[in-house]
């Protein structure tokens, strides 16, 4: 009875061991420290799909796990990759300006490097200072620590605000879809602070590193898998012992843990926090790799597909959720990106780009109604025939 | 009336519904250590009686009171209630069907209900004998590893007041516990909560005379809201209008 | 004939050369003023325009039109003057008096009269009286629309002069309200510009505010001593240092007019610094140590002292250069009789606009929230009666309005093709909707998270399909020609047709929903399955019979919905997911399960959105920001909607 939990669950180890193994392979393969067998590009696509899988391990906990269906983790996905993009746009521009003024005469004073930054950055919408929420762009660790903070503060008043009165079930979704769209419009502003929707751009440069884009895709995709690791880790931990029960018991019956003398919302705003969080940082690896974010990222349909992602790859199973995101995302990208083969029917072609969301929709249908376990269930099915 | 010797006072209570009156100027008492039936026909507000001890429905008037220090319950959340010792069973068992039998009794038992100190938290050794003592009472020691969705009706209703017996209320409010038992796990349903008795208050609300009769304990009659008679079983079937209420005038 | 009568003026011509002899009146008008029409002079050219306008002619206005135009022509020969047309490589000439051809002339022999832009102005002033009193009402309504969109002192008295004589009532009304704007604008007799200005208080229109406003625009001056120039109808008296007249921009506006030193700024500083760099320091400080504020300051103060640069302008400069003058805002308009009046007037008319403001406002509050009951209607009724989540709601909405864009297609004629289009939307929609129940809602019901996102599905699906056919491109979905335009209440208040049939078709939605819930067996029948479905089956209704029909029913009028909707939105396979979130916060405000609740939330959410556009005007993105918001916080406070059920119906 009394074992860690990784003891317990055999799966987290595996997973954390085909985690490292397919960083090794990607690395060896790679263009910027192995044979060259994948581009710089694919691997910033596997980075990426790394940071997705993140994203809907929160995802499954506050879901699969807690029973919350979370219409708004997206969004906080997109604010942590907003915080880490204002320093890598602020930091670049001002290499670039200094670099600009130094060319003159007499040395720029700091007020002259600062509004040359300002003119940099918010020219495109109209204005030449820096907007008050960019107070700590030039330092990255604050900015990082905003990764954290930022989704993690809106969650909390957030969730503090839709627990407190009780609000579940649908209507929470409907009401974090509510939120996730009042940020996106926010963001669409051009007086937002964050470009309007312009976002924020040119991410993929590490401000005074000189390694080419091979090496830097690298660094960040060994950063995604090590994230990735620590959070399924961390995911695995929370959901295995008695906290796991509870919120377990949360989605399984509310009133039952509030009558048990829980405080049900305290849980509730806990976890997601934590998620929100998570995909914080999720987000701010994820847009360095993309190398730009926009208003159009946080609408309320990415937050959506987060959700199929997870009831695909099979909710309520962290490994799930990993699967549904990377089989996903990697399938879409491979349909959407052209290079799946067309099909010729003789008196109608099947271009994928164009059919590939219809074919997604429903077979996420299909899911929900023939396999609402997912992808994960079919493990389920193999251990089952094994103890057979 | 002294304080020693009452745990709950429910005093001038009364809620509607859209004009409809569930409970009408109620008022009721038990003490630390007391058995009590609730019966009553449909709609007298049993169940709206406990929504309101619980804390899941605010009354539009009267005052309920708990304990020695004389707390109001009526500021409480649920969770702070149940905090208090006040433990609730609901009609329909129900348990967390997707996990052990052990997880459940882990839930209930007694200990910081704080969400880090949930986080944080490994079963003592204390605890663990806890729960394989209690399984004992309930009859539940060989089925601990099961999950408790697989058990049979009457298992998950004793595994649910295993539960409330590990959250070592001071009130244990029952809602038809014996609600589509055999007759031998009624035998063992009593046997179970005359032993809780015997060391805390039990209210249990209950359709069946039968399963009251073998209660042995003091009877309240609730009829549209408000008591219509207390006292033994024999007693209040001895009243012509509760006669009236059950049979019908 | 007419060779003839050419024979003969040819030979008549020939025969006597001085245009004394037998010329039309016109052309003797022309001939007398003849050296200031060849000399072509704006300062000059008045009397012969003049004598034209005034002459009385029936054809001076040809004339004119012809001069002005460039169409009148000279023999250089004789001198007389005719309308000239070109014809072939020479000049056919008509004679201005009879309309007689006098023939073709080389384009040697001829001089063409080009007046410049000046003198063109002058000669259409003229004109306007003529067009003024045109026989043609059309010429009229010209002559009177152009003089709205570019009045002028000048066209006061041919306006003036025409009213007597105009005999269509309308255009008299409209000749004697342009006459009070030129009076008020222009008339040199300032006690009638003042009774005319005062005449306007409270006229709404926008042509008032437009004649008014200019009367009291100012312009910000300054002079030195204490009091304005005699003779300047000033405005109102500034003092430098408050909020309207900054310090710095006062002193600013001296150093500008040359009467004081201008300041020195940042950029000043640089440039001047970066002029003065001598064996790498400026004025004795290093250049490295010129990457602060504080050391630039310190460069430039010691060139000041050599008196290399002007020096730093201190407060105390700025104070003694400021009490030497007065500022103040002076008025364009010079006198003060009028300017009063003028105020006192846009006062009044003000207030009046800020009613109406809140009239429109209201009213476009009132459309807004029609729009939204629409859409959230067929929402209402598969969420608030059936409890099931339809995401892809929006999409049955796209799929009404695209329906109307393609009966459109194949019957051109509008009316006839939106009575088509909104039977068939619903019929498509409806179909659409059983379909959907009874393939996929059917086996999720008590799942409502995963209904959700099934249909989620179904939204993904349908949008791409819709993609697939119709393309990115917005459809056009014409409205009928009969709702075309709006109805005008005056320049502030006014409502398009469509909104109107759109509120119109909401309450007949809302009538349609009672009926059908109230005295209808389906009616009746949901109402049992939504309260009991055990005890409804048990009494011989077929809950799934019931829920099909139910939901196709709320699917039916998303379709319908649609068709409005796409009357005035674009018709893209975006057009549902505009509107879902909209849709739902409609419901849950409202409070789920009450058509009343819907219709107090689309109301609510309206008049709010509506409200916050008001306050932060151009900006709809932060109005929907700030309304998604306060939805969150209402629903803290009413977390099951305005008209909510309480108790054990309410579930929970």
């Amino acid at each position: 009875m009394r074992q860690s939990f990784i003891q317990k669950n055999p799966s987290i180890l595996i997973f954390l061991a085909c985690l490292a193994l397919f960083t090794l392979l990607v690395t060896v393969a790679s263009e910027g420290f192995g044979l060259g067998f994948i581009s710089t590009s694919f691997v910033k696509t596997l980075g990426k799909t790394l940071c997705l899988c993140l994203v809907a391990v929160a995802m499954d906990l506050i879901w699969g796990y807690t029973g919350i269906l979370s219409l708004g983790h997206f969004a906080f996905f997109g604010l942590g990759g907003y915080m880490i993009g204002m320093w890598l746009m602020y930091e670049r521009t001002r290499l670039i300006v200094v670099e600009a003024l130094a060319q003159s005469d007499i040395p720029p004073t700091p007020e002259e490097v600062v509004s040359g930054i300002g003119s940099q950055i918010f020219g495109v919408v109209g204005s030449s200072d820096s907007p008050l929420i960019w107070s700590f762009a030039h330092s990255l660790p604050l900015q990082l620590a905003l990764v954290v903070l930022v989704p993690g503060l809106l969650a909390l008043i957030f969730g503090w605000l839709a627990f407190r009165s009780r609000v579940t079930g649908v209507y929470l979704s409907i009401l974090t879809q509510a939120m996730t769209l009042a940020l996106a419009l926010y963001l669409f502003q051009n007086d937002s602070g964050l470009r309007g929707n312009n976002g924020l751009s040119g991410l993929q440069n590490l401000p005074g590193v000189s390694a080419g884009q091979d090496q830097v895709s690298l660094w960040f995709f060994w950063a995604s898998a090590l994230a990735l690791g620590l959070g399924y880790l961390l995911a695995a931990w929370i959901t295995s012992g008695k906290f796991g029960s509870i919120i377990r018991g949360i989605r399984d019956n509310e009133s039952r843990v509030r009558f048990l003398g829980y405080s049900v919302e305290v849980y509730k705003l806990a976890v997601f926090t934590i998620t929100a969080m998570i995909a914080g940082i999720a987000g701010a690896l994820y847009y360095p790799q993309a190398g730009i974010i926009n208003p159009a990222e946080v609408a309320p349909i990415a937050s959506i597909y987060l959700a199929v992602w997870v009831a695909i790859g099979g909710r309520g199973r962290l490994y799930g959720a990993v699967i549904g995101a990377g089989f996903v995302s990697l399938v879409s990208t491979w349909f959407t990106g052209g290079q799946a083969p067309d099909i010729p029917l003789g008196f109608y072609t099947i271009k994928w780009v164009d059919w590939w969301l219809i074919l997604l929709g429903l077979s996420f249908v299909a899911v929900t109604l023939f396999a609402p376990k997912g992808i994960g269930g079919l493990f389920d099915l193999l251990k089952k025939e094994r103890a057979k | 009336m002294s304080h020693m010797s009452t745990l709950l006072e429910v005093s001038g209570v009364s809620v509607s519904f859209d004009g409809f009156k569930a409970i009408n100027n109620l008022s009721f008492q038990i003490g630390p250590a007391e058995m009590r039936a609730i019966i009553g026909p449909n709609g007298a507000g049993k169940t709206t009686f406990m929504d309101i001890v619980t804390g899941k429905t605010r009354p539009d008037d009267g005052r309920v009171i708990w304990g020695e220090k004389s707390v109001s319950l009526l500021k409480m959340s649920e969770a702070q209630i149940a905090q208090a010792g006040v433990g609730r069973k609901f009609q329909k068992p129900t348990v967390f069907e997707d996990q052990t039998v052990h997880a459940n009794m882990l839930i209930a038992l007694k200990n910081d209900r704080g969400f880090l100190a949930s986080l944080l938290y490994r079963p003592s050794n204390k605890d663990l004998a806890r729960v394989d003592e209690l399984a004992g009472e309930i009859g539940l020691s060989d089925q601990l590893d099961r999950l408790s969705g697989e058990l049979s009706h009457g298992q998950k209703q004793w595994l649910e007041i295993g539960m409330l017996l590990a959250q070592e209320p001071r009130l244990l409010l029952v809602d038809e516990p014996a609600a589509g038992m055999t007759l031998a796990e009624r035998e063992h349903t009593t046997a179970i909560l005359v032993e809780a008795a015997k060391t805390r208050a039990v209210v249990v609300v209950e359709h069946d005379m039968e399963f009251v009769r073998r209660l042995d304990c003091k009877v309240t009659v609730l009829h549209e809201g408000s008591v219509l008679a207390e006292g033994s079983l024999d007693h209040v079937t001895a009243n012509s209008r509760v006669i009236d209420v059950y049979l019908g005038r | 004939m007419k060779t003839l009568m050419q024979a003969g003026l040819m030979l008549l011509l020939s025969l006597v050369p001085a245009w004394a002899q037998e010329t039309g009146p016109v052309q003797s008008i022309l001939q007398e003023n003849r050296h200031l029409i060849e000399k072509s002079s704006r300062k000059t050219i008045q009397p012969a325009i003049d004598a034209l306008a005034s002459s009385g002619l029936p054809q001076a206005q040809a004339v004119l039109e012809a001069w002005q135009g460039k169409d009148m022509w000279q023999v250089k020969d004789t001198g007389l003057f005719y309308r000239g047309e070109k014809d072939g490589d020479a000049y056919r000439l008509t004679d201005f008096d009879s309309g007689a051809a006098i023939g073709r002339f080389d384009k040697g022999d001829l001089d063409q009269l080009k007046p410049n832009s000046g003198i063109r102005a002058l000669m259409a002033t003229a004109l306007v009286a003529f067009q003024l009193n045109d026989p043609d009402p059309a010429r009229r309504t010209d002559a009177i629309s152009s003089l709205q969109r570019d009045p002028g002192a000048q066209h006061l008295e041919p306006l003036r002069a025409s009213i007597a004589g105009e005999t269509d009532p309308n255009m008299k009304a409209q000749k004697r309200r342009l006459e009070r704007l030129l009076t008020a604008a222009y008339d040199k007799d300032i006690s009638m510009r003042v009774m005319a200005i005062n005449a306007m208080r409270g006229d709404l229109g926008v042509d008032v505010r437009a004649t008014l406003n200019p009367l009291v625009t100012t312009r910000l001056d300054m002079a030195e001593g204490d009091t304005p120039p005699a003779k300047t109808n000033v405005a109102r008296i500034l003092k430098p240092g408050t909020d309207d007249l900054p310090r710095l921009e006062a002193y600013d506006m001296l150093a500008a007019a040359g009467k004081a030193p201008p300041r020195v700024d940042r950029d000043t500083i640089r440039n001047t610094l970066s002029n003065n760099i001598m064996d790498g320091r400026v004025g004795g400080v290093p250049l490295a140590q010129l990457d602060t504020e504080t050391g630039r300051i310190r460069a430039y103060t010691a060139l000041a002292k050599d008196g290399t640069v002007p020096s730093f302008v201190v407060d105390n400069d700025i104070n003694s250069a400021l009490q030497g003058h007065v500022f103040y805002e002076v008025y364009a308009e010079k006198d003060k009789a009028v300017t009063d009046a003028a105020v006192k007037t846009l006062r009044a008319i003000q207030t009046r606009v800020g009613l109406m403001q809140a009239l429109d406002l209201t009213l476009d509050a009132l459309s807004l929230a029609s729009i939204y009951f629409l859409a959230a209607i067929g929402l209402a009724i598969t969420f608030g009666v059936m409890g099931v989540i339809n995401m892809a709601h929006g999409e049955f909405i796209m799929m009404g309005a695209y329906t109307g864009y393609v009966v459109q297609q194949f019957i051109p004629n509008h009316t006839a093709s939106i009575l088509v289009a909104i039977p068939l939307a619903f019929a498509v929609t409806f179909a659409a909707g059983v379909a959907m129940e009874r393939l996929v809602i059917r086996w999720l019901y008590h799942r409502p998270l995963e209904t959700l996102l099934a249909t989620f599905g179904i939204s993904i699906a349908l949008q791409q399909l819709a993609k697939n056919i119709f393309g990115t491109q917005a459809r056009p979905l014409t409205a009928p020609g009969w709702l075309d335009g709006a109805w005008v209440m005056n320049d502030v208040v006014s409502i398009s047709y469509i909104r109107i049939a759109i509120f119109v078709l909401g309450l007949l939605f809302l009538g349609v929903f009672l009926f059908i819930m109230k005295k209808t067996r389906l009616g009746l029948e949901t109402r049992a399955v939504t309260q009991n479905p055990r005890m409804a089956a048990s009494m011989g209704i077929n809950p799934g019979r019931v829920n099909m029909l139910t939901f196709g029913l709320g699917s039916g009028i998303a379709g319908i919905a649609g068709v409005a909707i796409g009357l005035f939105a674009k018709v893209t396979s975006e057009l549902g997911s505009d509107y879902i979130v909209q849709s739902f916060m409609t419901v849950v405000v409202g409070g789920v399960g009450n058509i009343w609740g819907t219709l107090a939330g689309a109301t609510m959410i309206g008049f709010f959105q509506k409200g916050i556009e008001w306050f932060k005007p151009s900006n709809t993105l932060a109005a929907q920001t700030y309304m998604i918001i306060f939805i969150i916080i209402f629903i803290q406070f009413r977390p099951r909607g305005i008209i909510a059920l309480k108790g054990r119906a309410a579930g929970d």
